[in-house]
């Protein structure tokens, strides 16, 4: 049974006002709140089991490294991949697709090749792909979404050609909330031997993911959007991938032997995780993933589904209001404009001042923007404690910015 | 002390009760605010810092200091037709004995000057500043 309101309990900072309004926090695209239990986990994490990973002998070393090491199994149970030695740690999915683009395309891409992207990825998982088309002419081509926002798979197996060597795209748009249909892009890619690269930043929050069903090569997630803590992530990366690899960071724990004139390489996943890592980060991310999977993703997706049904129809009532993305498998992530002058910034500061925390901007997405021929919006994306009754409130907040503006 | 046009400006602000009637007030002024000439808003008048796009046009007269500045926000918009009462037609010298965070105070309108905002309201008072002491 999911309780919304026990749910709410159990984040302290939900109870706090800002403006001296009630706080409806609805910025968990950007990042979202933590749980008691993540902070208490973090707290004993340094107050009683604190010691550097994978080195020396001694008890403190040994707690911390099986507290530490026991988080690759539980994020492995989280997307369902049977070989937790396919997860890597990361610092969040910015780290993660950068070391795919370092490790494994930089080695294995050449001027010509092309990397198919769609035009809603966020700038993580376009910035890195610019670095190969700088540094080593590989070509960027971009799949567009259409009037609703939506992606059709058929249009990215569609861009494959014979130079074609990854797709890179989203689940879930962080700007639109468009859920793509990634299952299939897997699926044809595979049948033409290209390797699909998945962003879950967004997706892994809001709905149950299953790697092995889905099918791609390499798929990121990041804790500080999965109520974990900042600087906590990871990413799946298939065995037959890693092979493919050379190690993109150097340093401690990720060698095996390193003298003068010669370096060998510890096994994978290690040999992609260099120096002391964010240990009590992955610790309270692993808190953050059994709190999720306690609570159940199909119960948070269905609660998510009914406030994005319940906001949608409210915000279609208001008719001076553009929602941005629209497609039939949405999740509850809001982007939209104000008829007339107003700016995502005047749009936002007003929210603040009725206590809703909403994200103005680019969101981190130029290209869509270009796409939209928008200069930025105002986001409200919502986490499984949010409620209908903050709907309302962003709703009237809402009200009182067109009001001021207009 | 600063220009009347602003006093005026504190003297409308006193019976105002409340945030909302603050910024209404505020979003009319930057409403009623003539619009910085296309030709004006360039690299060389834009000012940084901001997250809205912001624009400041100084114009020097002898010894007296004028500008005119626009945003694409409204209440950016606002905040530069306040800035225009603070700083406009005041002498060279006396630009940087202006106190902006505490007549801004005086509007109950601080909480744009804190430095986590990202308005750029500080960004323009230091091009306010700077310009009028390079032209002294």
């Amino acid at each position: 049974m999911f309780d919304v309101e026990k749910i709410r309990a159990d984040f302290p900072i939900l109870s706090r006002e800002v403006n001296g309004k009630p706080l409806v926090y609805l910025d968990n695209g950007a990042s979202a709140q933590k749980p008691q239990v993540v902070i208490d986990a973090i707290t004993k994490a340094y107050a009683e089991e604190y010691s550097n990973v994978h080195r020396g002998l001694h008890y403190l070393s040994n707690l911390a490294t099986e507290n530490y090491e026991n988080v690759r199994g539980k994020i492995a149970r989280f997307l369902n991949v049977p070989d937790e030695d396919e997860i890597v740690f990361t610092s969040g999915t910015t780290e993660g697709i950068n070391l795919v683009a370092y490790g494994w395309a930089m080695e294995n891409l050449q001027a010509g090749d092309e990397i198919i992207l769609s035009v809603m990825e966020h700038h993580a998982n376009i910035v890195p792909w610019h670095f190969l088309r700088e540094r080593q002419g590989v070509v960027l081509k971009w799949v567009d979404v259409d009037s609703t926002g939506a992606l059709d798979p058929q249009a990215v197996l569609d861009a494959i050609g014979s130079n074609t060597k990854l797709i890179a795209i989203t689940q879930l748009s962080n700007v639109l909330g468009t859920v793509v249909d990634v299952k299939s892009i897997c699926a044809g890619a595979r049948e033409k031997g290209v390797p699909v690269l998945v962003d879950g930043s967004q997706a892994a929050v809001h709905m149950p993911v299953d790697v092995p069903d889905i099918g791609c090569d390499f798929y990121a997630i990041t804790g500080h959007k999965l109520y974990g803590p900042s600087g906590s992530g990871a990413i799946f990366i298939k065995k037959e991938r890693m092979a493919e690899m050379r190690p993109f960071l150097g340093g401690g724990d990720m060698i095996r032997e390193v003298h003068k004139d010669e370096v060998t390489w510890n096994d994978p996943p290690m040999k992609f995780e260099a120096g002391t890592p964010g240990i009590v980060q992955t610790i309270g991310l692993g808190v953050a993933l059994d709190y999720m999977m306690g609570i159940g993703m199909e119960n948070i997706a269905a609660h998510e589904k009914e406030l994005c049904a319940y906001a949608r129809t409210k915000l279609d009532g208001l008719n001076w209001l553009n929602v941005q993305g629209t497609a039939p498998n949405k999740a509850a992530i809001f982007s939209f404009t104000i008829d007339g002058a107003a700016h995502a910034h005047d749009i936002s500061t007003i929210l603040d001042k009725k206590g809703v925390a909403v994200r103005a901007g680019q969101h981190c997405t130029g290209p869509l923007m270009d796409h939209l021929g928008l200069t930025g919006t105002c986001r409200a994306s919502f986490a499984m404690y949010n409620t209908k009754a903050e709907v309302d409130v962003l709703i009237d907040a809402l009200e009182l910015a067109h009001e001021l503006f207009s | 002390m600063a220009q009347a046009a602003f006093e005026e400006l504190v003297e409308d602000f006193e019976f105002l009760e409340d945030w909302e009637d603050r910024y209404r007030t505020v979003i009319d002024l930057g409403k009623d605010m003539e619009p910085l000439p296309e030709a004006l808003r360039v690299p060389a008048t834009k000012v940084d810092g901001c997250a809205s796009q912001v624009w400041l046009h100084p114009q020097i007269d002898g010894n007296t200091f004028h500008f005119k500045g626009d945003s694409d926000a409204m209440i950016v918009r606002g905040l530069i037709a306040v800035l225009i009462r603070l700083y406009d037609g005041l002498p060279l010298s006396e630009v940087g004995a202006v106190d902006a965070r505490a007549e801004f105070g005086r509007l109950g309108l601080t909480d744009h000057l804190s430095a986590q905002r990202s308005n750029g309201l500080r960004a323009m008072i230091e091009r306010i500043r700077q310009t009028a002491a390079e032209a002294a």
